[in-house]
């Protein structure tokens, strides 16, 4: 985009600071942008005020206690990253757990995907002026944090998995309720669309804005919908299949266009995949053991372990070499969050103030996620 | 490609490559420091491997050696491999920075700086990542100790 200042004007370069407690950082992120008027020349996030060093706490815990670490780095999608460990940890023993616990688990991840994907959108309308979204995605993702509640006994940090299985079995509310929800939900994804997705403004606001080109989209590691909407299948629960993602039937949603409105279609399309993936399973949850009994004290064989799955927000590789003792010797945690974020300086570059929020909002930032 | 196809082809780039699948699912070569660029290059680069998603970056310390695994994958095959580098120099570890090769190396390597002070060369903008530039020690290292901060047990 060219600037708009004539060029017989003098103008300056200078730094101002975005965050960290700007409303629209959600969270606290500093960017450090350069700016030249209202265009945009460089961004620079500076990282680390919610650093916990997970990944050094989880050197010293053992590996029931690393699932319960999880919770607080993408905690939109908690359910996924504890699943994440203990599929590493299952790897790792040779345990096969039971249908039912698979099929469970897949269920519970797309709904936290589904509730996830809810927040997102009502936070993105919210960003760039659509307050409305707030609500209405606020109305309909309570239907999902009150089956977890049932279910888990909590309804953000959940905890419902350990190595072998899970805590415990679901609630007999559990299928009637996630029924209603679904039969809900269909009816207002429609209704989400028309209040958003068709909005000229809103269309202005995305289409044409932070085009992420495929190749970069590889190179920079992006993953999750803002690989997807820069056409790069990159689908975790279809490359390396885990759980019971191998039963259902979904298609990987894509778009190829690479700006802020293709990352929204591709989560707008990836809510309807995730009610589908739900409602092939949830009348055929099969008989069989919640949990595979493991020792009190796991202790990993010697040697290197790695597991990929697909969060809401991309995809969350665990990492873990042990030799041997009850404590791992290293966990690295590869968030997604990271590796999306680097996006944002090619994506930023020539634009205003005011789409860079719209680039945030349709990265998907959670800087738990990005810290560790 | 299976493993050992993608051996046959890496292997003839160097004589100083050591192979393993021991205690790992995937491909493991150890790399030495100085030829970490050249050999990474061509991993992206020749037509039948196309090494071209750098999935992981980790930081690691064996005790004795500082080192980095790399986690490779190609997007057009779905094949793997795992490089490694490692070096026994605590004081001043440092090699060339894949930043070029890979984009997403850049924010990965300072985290791996942050936590293990291993230096690239080349690197765009190598300063910590996550903690204040004041700090102290590389935290992640088994020898870094906090008496203040850090429950040992």
């Amino acid at each position: 985009m060219e600037s708009t200042v004539k060029s017989n004007l003098k103008t300056e370069e200078y730094f101002i600071n975005m965050g960290p407690q700007h409303p629209a950082t959600h969270g606290v992120l500093r960017l450090i942008l350069t700016i030249d008027g209202e265009i945009i020349k460089n961004v620079e996030p500076d990282l680390g005020y919610i650093h916990r060093s997970i990944e050094k706490m989880c050197e010293r815990d053992s590996y029931q206690q690393i699932v319960h670490l999880t919770d607080r780095m993408d905690y939109l999608s908690s359910h996924i990253n504890n699943e994440a460990v203990c599929l590493v940890v299952e790897k790792a023993l040779e345990i096969e757990v039971s249908d039912r616990v698979k099929v469970i688990r897949t269920i519970i991840a797309e709904l936290t995907r589904l509730a996830s994907h809810q927040l997102w959108w009502g936070v993105l309308g919210m960003d760039i002026g659509a307050l409305t979204t707030y609500f209405y995605a606020f109305r309909d993702r309570e239907m999902i944090n009150d089956i977890f509640e049932e279910t888990c006994g909590a309804r953000l940090t959940m905890n419902y998995n350990l190595p072998g299985g899970l805590m415990f079995d679901i609630h007999p509310n559990f299928v009637k309720r996630t029924k209603e929800f679904i039969a809900h939900f269909k009816t207002k994804i429609p209704e989400y669309d028309k209040l958003l997705s068709g909005n000229v403004i809103f269309q202005k606001r995305t289409k044409g804005i932070g085009i992420l080109s495929q190749e970069d989209a590889i190179s920079f590691g992006a993953t999750g919908p803002v690989a997807r909407g820069s056409g790069v299948s990159s689908d975790i629960r279809k490359i390396h299949t885990y759980s019971a993602y191998d039963k259902v039937n979904f298609n990987e949603a894509l778009s190829t266009e690479g700006d802020c409105f293709a990352r929204y279609s591709v989560r707008i399309q990836e809510m309807w995949e995730s009610l589908s993936i739900i409602e092939q399973l949830i009348d055929n949850i099969p008989e069989g053991d919640i949990q595979t009994p493991t020792k009190a004290v796991i202790k990993l064989p010697k040697g290197e372990y790695y597991q990929r799955v697909e969060t809401a927000r991309g995809e969350l590789g665990v990492y873990v070499n042990s030799t041997g003792t009850k404590n791992p010797y290293r966990v690295k945690f590869r968030s997604p969050g990271l590796s999306n974020l680097s996006v944002i300086n090619s994506l930023a570059k020539g634009s205003k103030i005011g789409d860079l929020v719209a680039i945030m909002s349709t990265i998907d930032i959670v800087v738990p996620d990005i810290d560790r | 490609m299976t493993n050992k196809e993608i051996q046959n082809i890496v292997s003839t780039w160097s004589d100083k490559l050591e192979f393993s699948e021991e205690e790992s699912e995937f491909l493991n070569v150890i790399v030495p420091q100085e030829e970490v660029h050249s050999i990474c290059s061509q991993l992206k680069a020749h037509a039948d491997l196309k090494f071209d998603y750098l999935f992981c970056v980790t930081g690691m310390d064996w005790g004795k050696e500082l080192g980095v695994i790399y986690h490779l994958e190609s997007t057009t095959f779905r094949h793997n491999i795992v490089v490694k580098v490692k070096t026994e120099d605590r004081e001043n570890p440092s090699w060339d920075s894949v930043s070029d090769i890979w984009y997403t190396a850049e924010y990965h390597e300072m985290e791996v700086y942050d936590f293990f002070g291993i230096k690239f060369n080349n690197h765009p903008n190598l300063k910590r990542l996550f903690l204040p530039p004041e700090w102290q020690g590389f935290p992640l290292r088994k020898d870094y100790v906090d008496e203040e901060n850090m429950i040992i047990k």
